[in-house]
C-alpha cells in the first residue's frame, strides 16, 4: 500500500484582489517552532510594494466613496468569512507558531469580534468626532473627518492575525486602502487571511498583504511620494526611526502603535482614536443668508 | 427665472430741453470700461502712531521676565514700508534657548501642570481682556513691524488674537469632554516656531491651546516680526500668568533649530514653509516629540459658470490679496469655467484698479509692504519666469513708494498647469488664472498639486457645492466665500500642506496626549 | 457677500478735503424730498428755495440737483422754480407709493405731471405682478410709464424692502433698465427698510452688467434711510468703488433724502470753521 503525498502549498502576495507571486521570483521558507519546513511563502520585493501602493491607490476612489454603511456591511461581511474558516486558521496559527489549538481559537476567534466591533465603527466614527463649529460670522461650518487615502499598516510578528486585523480595520473603515506588512516570522496565517478576505465582499486593492522581509522594504516605504500614511505596529525601534524619516520627504503621517503583547487580546486596542491615525479633517464654510 | 425682455428704443425727445437731463449716449462697445481715477479722492487718513513708542532695543522673555541674550547679540527690525530702523532685537542662541525650555520645565512642573484648568482658564481670560483693551496699539505696532494695513490689524488679526485667547480660556477646565473616553493630560513644553504673516495671530493660535491644555511655551517668533510678540509677553506680565508659562526666544533660523533640537521639549509646532517643516521633521525623527505642521498651500479658487460672478470676484480678491497674498492658504490659482472667463477677467482687471497700495498705517490702504526684501526678490522672480513662460501680465496701474518693500496687485492670464507660477507657492499678490471645462476637470486640477490646505469653490448650487467640497482634498474649503478664520473653526492641511489642526476642538488634540 | 462688501466701503476714511469735497458732490446730487398729505404750495415753496440755496454762500454750496414732489405739488415746485432753474422737479408717480391702481389712472398721472412741468418722473413698479412672476407686466408697465414720461427722465423705484432678497432686487433692476428706465432707486421712504448700503450694491451691480452689455450708463438713486453725512459718503465710496469717476455725477447718482442735507451743511460747516455745528445754524426745509 503506498501512502498518499500530501499536496504542498505556495504562499503567494495578495495584491488588487489577486494573489500574485513576487515579481522577483523570490521565496522564502516558513519553519515550524521546532524547525520543521512548512511551506514557502512569497517573499515581497520593492517592486512588489510598488505595485501594491498602485492597486491601492486605484481602489482608494470607489473604497471611500462607498456609504460609510455599505463599508460597515461589508467588514461584517469579512468576519462572517472568517468564522466560517476559523478552523483553518486556528490550524494555521497553530503549526506556525507552535501555540495550542485552544490558544490559536482564542486568537481567531477575537480577531473575528475586532472585525465585528471596527465594522460598527464605520458609520459612527464621524459622528463622534466631526463638529458643527459656531463661528462668530454668518456663516454655517463644519469639520469632518475624511480618509487620507494609501496607508502602510505594518503588522508585528506576535500575534500575527490578531494584531494585523487591529491594526488594519480601524484604517480600512473610514475609507483608506492598506498596504499591510505582515509578520516577519509567522506570515502564513496573514497569507491565508489573505485568502479569505480574498473571498469576502471587500473591493480588490483595498488590503493588500506583502509577507517577506520587513526591513528591506522600509526605506522604499518611507521614501515613496504616494503613500499618505504609514500605521506602525511592528514593534522594531530601528524600523519605526526609518519610517519616521519618510515624514520628511512628503510629509507622510505617521502613528506607532505598539501595545504589550498582552494587550492585544484586550478591549484596549478597540480604539476608535485610533481610526483618526488615518484621516485627515476638512473644515468646510459657507455664507448664511438670502 | 429670468423674463427675456428686448430693450426697448432709448430716444428721448427734447421738446423741454431747459430742464431735461441729457440722455446717456450709448458708449461703443470697445469704448466701454469703468474709470477709476481721482475725479473724488480720498485725502490721507493715517492711523495716529506717536502715542505708541517702541523701544530701542527688545530682550528675550524668560521666566516672566526681559533678558539680555548671553551673547549680547541684536539684530534690527526695521519696518517694511520705509526701511526705517524700529529697534532691535536680541539674538538668542542656543544657551538662551536652553535656559528658556527650563523655565518652561519648571513652570510646567511646579505651576502650570498642577494648577486646575478652571485657574488656567482665568489667565487666558484675563489675557484676552488684556489684548481687547490694547487693541488699537497692537494693531499699530503690528501694522509698522510687518507693513501689513492697519485695516486688517485692526479688523481681522488682533480681534482674532483676542477672540483665540477667550475660545481656548473656556476649554481649560472642559477638556475631558472633547476626548470622549479618555482622559487627556498636557504633554509639557511645547516649543513653537511661527512665521512673519501673522505674527500675532500666529502666537495666539500656538499659545493659546497649548497653555489651556497645560503645557508651557517656548515660542520663537519670525526673525522680521518679533516686536508684537514681546509686547504680548508684556501683556503676559500684567495678566500675572506664572513665570515661564509662556518664554519667547527671538533669533534667527537657528535659534528656531536649537529649540527643535533641545531634549527637553515634548512637542513641536510650526507654521511655515514646506520646505523648513521637511527639516524640522527629520529633526524630530526618532525623538518621540510630537509634531504639528501648517506649512504651505497653493490654493485653487474655483469659479463655475452658475456662480454669482461679482461675490465671486471679492472672494477671489480676498484669496489672493489679502494680506498681500503672505498667506499660506491664499486663492493663489484661479480656476475659472471657461464659459465665464472672458467676464471674471474683465472684472478683475477693474476691481485690482481699487485696491488702494501705500502707507499700511493709512485707513484706507488695502495693500500694504511687502514684508522683506528676499520675499520681494522671489514675486519678482516668480513672475518674470511666468512672463517668460507665456503668461500675460496684468497689474494694477498704482504707483509704489519710493521707499521700503512694495508690489502692486498682480495676475496672470494665460497659465496653465505646466507653468511654474501654477505650481510653486509665490506668497505675494499674484494670481495665475486658468481655465477648465466641467466639475470633474475643476476639481482634478485642484487637486493637483503636493498641497492640501485649502481651496474655494463658487456656484449658486448647493448641490453641486456639496460635491466639489468633497473632492477637494483640502483641509479647508470656502464655499462661496474665501479666507475666513474663526478660533472655533479647526484649520490646517492635507499632504505636504502638513498635519495636525489647530483650533476649534479637533485642534485641541495637537496639545494633549490621551490616557 | 453683498453685505460683506458693503460693510467693506463703510471702513473708508474720509477725511479734510476729500470729506469736503466728497459733502459739496452730496449736496449736488441730492433730491430734496417732502412726501406728506400735508404738503402745500407754502411748504413747497421752503422746499425750492433751500434747493436753489442750501446754505450760506460763504460755504460754496452747490445747489441741489432737485426737489422731489408728489403729482399735485409739481406745478407750485415749478412756478416756484422757473423755466430755467438749475434744480429740478421730481414727480413722484404712478400711484405712488403702493402703485395699486389701474394702469391708465398711473399713465394719466405721469402725463400730467409732466405736464405740470416736472422733468423727472420717479414711477414705483408694480410689486404685486413681480411678486406673483409676472414680470412681463412689470416690464410693460415701465416702458408704458416711460413714454407717457415723454422728454422726462424715468426713475424707476424697485421697493427693495417688499421684493426683500437680492436676487429679486437684481431681477427687477435688470427689468427696469431693459424697459427704459433712466435711473433705478432703491425705495419710496415709505416701506421699511429702506435704502441699505447691500442693496444699492447689487443695484450698482447691475448697473455695471447693464453698461458693459449696452453701452447704456444707467442712474442710481438709493433713496429713504441716509440720514447723515457719514452715511451719505459712504453711499459716495461704494459708486466711486464699483462703477467710478463716470457715475460720480447728478447725472448719474442722487440722493432721496429730506434731513439728510442739514447734517451734511453742518458737516461742511465744521470741515470749514472747524466747530461742531448746531442746527439752529441752519435753515429747515
Amino acid at each position: 500500500m503506498s501512502t498518499r503525498l500530501d499536496v504542498k502549498k505556495t504562499y503567494k502576495l495578495f495584491i488588487g484582489g489577486k494573489f500574485p507571486r513576487s515579481e522577483s521570483g523570490r521565496y522564502l521558507p516558513a519553519k515550524s517552532p521546532a524547525g520543521g519546513q512548512l511551506d514557502n511563502f512569497a517573499h515581497a520585493s520593492r517592486k512588489d510594494f510598488r505595485d501594491a501602493v498602485v492597486a491601492a491607490r486605484a481602489a482608494v476612489d470607489g473604497w471611500s466613496k462607498a456609504t460609510a454603511y455599505n463599508r460597515g456591511q461589508i467588514l461584517y461581511r469579512a468576519a462572517e468569512m472568517l468564522q466560517n474558516r476559523a478552523t483553518e486558521l486556528v490550524n494555521e496559527i497553530a503549526r506556525s507558531t507552535g501555540v495550542s489549538a485552544a490558544k490559536a481559537k482564542r486568537e481567531v476567534t477575537l480577531a473575528i469580534d475586532r472585525l465585528v466591533h471596527f465594522a460598527g465603527w464605520t458609520d459612527k466614527y464621524s459622528q463622534i468626532f466631526s463638529s458643527v463649529n459656531p463661528v462668530a460670522t454668518s456663516h454655517f461650518n463644519f469639520t469632518t473627518p475624511e480618509p487620507t487615502g494609501v496607508v502602510v499598516v505594518l503588522a508585528p510578528d506576535e500575534p500575527s492575525l490578531l494584531a494585523l486585523v487591529s491594526l488594519t480595520a480601524p484604517v480600512i473603515l473610514s475609507g483608506n486602502a492598506a498596504i499591510v506588512i505582515s509578520s516577519e516570522k509567522f506570515p502564513l496565517p496573514a497569507a491565508t487571511f489573505a485568502e479569505i478576505l480574498a473571498t469576502s465582499d471587500l473591493p480588490g486593492g483595498v488590503v493588500n498583504i506583502l509577507t517577506g522581509k520587513r526591513g528591506e522594504l522600509v526605506p522604499h516605504i518611507a521614501g515613496h511620494m504616494d503613500v499618505n500614511a504609514i500605521v506602525d505596529g511592528a514593534g522594531v525601534p530601528d524600523i519605526s526611526v526609518k519610517l519616521q524619516a519618510g515624514t520628511a520627504i512628503n510629509l507622510k503621517r505617521y502613528a506607532k502603535h505598539s501595545p504589550a503583547p498582552a494587550d492585544w487580546f484586550t478591549a484596549k486596542v478597540e480604539d476608535p482614536y485610533w481610526i483618526l491615525d488615518t484621516v485627515e479633517f476638512k473644515t468646510a464654510w459657507h455664507p448664511i443668508g438670502v | 427665472m429670468k423674463t427675456k425682455l428686448k430693450p426697448i428704443s432709448r430716444k428721448v425727445s427734447a421738446k423741454r430741453a431747459v430742464a431735461t437731463i441729457a440722455a446717456q449716449p450709448v458708449v461703443p462697445l470697445k469704448e466701454r470700461r469703468l474709470t477709476f481715477g481721482g475725479k473724488w479722492d480720498y485725502a490721507p487718513a493715517p492711523e495716529e502712531s506717536r502715542n505708541y513708542v517702541i523701544t530701542p532695543r527688545h530682550e528675550l522673555f524668560i521666566n516672566g521676565k526681559f533678558v539680555k541674550p548671553r551673547s549680547g547679540k541684536y539684530f534690527p527690525s526695521i519696518n517694511p514700508a520705509t526701511e526705517e530702523k524700529l529697534t532691535e532685537i536680541a539674538a538668542a542662541d542656543e544657551a538662551d534657548v536652553d535656559k528658556a525650555v527650563k523655565a518652561a520645565r519648571r513652570a510646567y512642573e511646579k505651576v502650570w501642570s498642577k494648577m486646575p484648568g478652571r485657574e488656567r482658564g482665568k489667565y487666558l481670560y484675563r489675557i484676552a481682556r488684556i489684548i481687547q483693551e490694547k487693541m488699537r496699539e497692537l494693531a499699530v505696532l503690528e501694522s509698522m513691524d510687518g507693513g501689513k494695513p492697519i485695516k486688517e490689524t485692526r479688523d481681522v488679526d488682533v480681534p482674532l488674537v483676542a477672540a483665540h485667547f477667550f475660545y481656548h480660556a473656556g476649554w481649560a477646565d472642559k477638556l475631558k469632554y472633547a476626548f470622549p473616553g479618555r482622559t487627556p493630560r498636557p504633554l509639557g513644553v511645547a516649543g513653537q516656531i511661527i512665521p512673519w504673516n501673522f505674527p500675532l495671530l500666529m502666537a495666539a493660535w500656538k499659545i493659546a491651546p497649548a497653555i489651556a491644555c497645560g503645557n508651557t511655551v517656548v515660542i520663537k517668533p519670525s526673525k522680521t516680526t518679533s516686536i508684537t510678540l514681546l509686547r504680548l509677553a508684556q501683556i503676559f506680565q500684567e495678566a500675572e500668568l506664572p513665570e515661564g508659562v509662556v518664554n519667547v526666544v527671538t533669533g534667527s533660523s537657528e535659534t528656531g533649530t536649537a529649540m527643535v533640537k533641545h531634549p527637553d521639549v515634548n512637542k513641536i509646532a510650526f507654521t511655515g514653509s514646506t520646505e523648513i517643516g521637511k527639516q524640522l521633521a527629520q529633526l524630530c525623527v526618532g525623538t518621540g516629540k510630537k509634531l504639528t505642521l501648517e506649512l504651505g498651500g497653493k490654493a485653487a479658487n474655483i469659479v463655475f459658470e452658475d456662480a454669482p460672478i461679482d461675490q465671486a470676484i471679492e472672494g477671489i480678491i480676498a484669496g489672493i490679496y489679502f494680506n498681500m497674498g503672505h498667506v499660506c492658504c491664499a486663492g493663489s490659482r484661479l480656476l475659472v469655467q471657461e464659459g465665464i472667463y472672458p467676464k471674471v477677467v474683465r472684472k478683475l482687471r477693474d476691481r485690482i484698479q481699487t485696491l488702494r497700495l501705500g502707507n499700511p498705517l493709512d485707513k484706507n490702504t488695502d495693500i500694504g509692504a511687502i514684508n522683506n526684501k528676499p520675499q520681494l526678490e522671489k514675486i519678482r522672480e516668480l513672475v518674470q519666469c511666468g512672463v517668460a513662460e507665456g503668461a500675460e501680465l496684468v497689474q494694477s496701474s498704482c504707483t509704489l513708494p519710493e521707499r521700503g518693500y512694495w508690489y502692486p496687485p498682480t495676475f496672470l492670464t494665460g497659465v496653465t498647469a505646466s507653468h511654474r507660477v501654477a505650481q510653486e507657492e509665490i506668497f505675494g499678490p499674484v494670481l495665475s488664472v486658468m481655465t477648465f471645462r466641467t466639475p470633474e476637470e475643476g476639481f482634478e486640477r485642484a487637486n493637483n498639486t503636493p498641497y492640501g490646505l485649502s481651496a474655494g469653490v463658487w456656484t449658486d448650487k448647493g448641490s453641486k457645492i456639496f460635491k466639489i467640497v468633497n473632492q477637494l482634498r483640502a483641509g479647508v474649503v470656502w464655499a462661496n466665500t474665501y479666507n475666513k478664520f474663526d478660533p472655533t473653526s479647526p484649520f490646517g492641511g492635507y499632504k505636504e500642506s502638513g498635519f495636525g489642526r489647530e483650533g476649534g476642538l479637533q485642534g485641541l488634540a495637537a496639545y494633549c496626549r490621551l490616557d | 457677500m453683498a453685505e460683506e462688501r458693503a460693510a467693506a466701503f463703510t471702513k473708508r476714511s474720509i477725511k479734510t478735503s476729500a470729506k469736503l469735497a466728497g459733502l459739496k458732490m452730496v449736496v449736488s446730487m441730492m433730491d430734496l424730498t417732502t412726501l406728506e398729505g400735508k404738503d402745500t404750495p407754502g411748504k413747497v415753496a421752503y422746499l425750492c428755495r433751500k434747493a436753489l440755496q442750501p446754505a450760506d454762500p460763504k460755504y460754496n454750496v452747490p445747489t441741489c440737483a432737485a426737489v422731489c414732489v408728489y403729482p399735485n405739488m409739481v406745478k407750485y415746485a415749478r412756478k416756484f422754480l422757473g423755466e430755467n432753474s438749475p434744480v429740478h422737479v421730481a414727480s413722484v408717480a404712478t400711484g405712488f407709493p403702493s402703485g395699486q391702481f389701474p394702469l391708465p389712472t398711473k399713465l394719466n398721472e405721469v402725463r400730467r405731471a409732466v405736464a405740470d412741468g416736472a422733468d423727472e418722473v420717479d414711477m414705483v413698479i408694480n410689486r404685486c405682478a413681480f411678486l406673483a412672476g409676472d414680470h412681463a407686466k412689470v416690464f410693460d408697465e415701465i416702458a408704458a410709464t416711460k413714454e407717457a414720461s415723454g422728454p422726462a427722465h424715468l426713475k424707476v423705484i424697485l421697493e427693495t424692502g417688499e421684493l426683500v432678497t437680492y436676487d429679486n432686487v437684481r431681477l427687477a433692476s435688470e427689468i427696469a433698465m431693459q424697459a427704459g428706465a433712466d435711473f433705478i432707486k432703491t425705495s419710496t421712504g415709505k416701506v421699511s427698510p429702506a435704502a441699505t448700503m447691500p442693496v444699492t450694491l447689487v443695484m450698482l451691480e447691475a448697473i455695471r452688467d447693464y453698461f458693459f452689455a449696452t453701452g447704456v450708463r444707467i442712474g442710481m438713486k438709493p433713496a429713504g434711510g441716509i440720514r447723515n453725512a457719514k452715511q451719505a459718503l459712504h453711499y459716495l465710496v461704494m459708486v466711486k468703488e464699483t462703477l467710478g469717476d463716470d457715475w460720480l455725477t447728478p447725472g448719474l447718482f442722487r440722493f432721496g433724502a429730506s434731513t439728510l442735507l442739514n447734517d451734511v451743511l453742518m458737516q461742511i460747516a465744521k470741515t470749514v470753521d472747524g466747530n461742531y455745528q448746531g442746527p439752529d445754524y441752519f435753515s429747515l426745509p
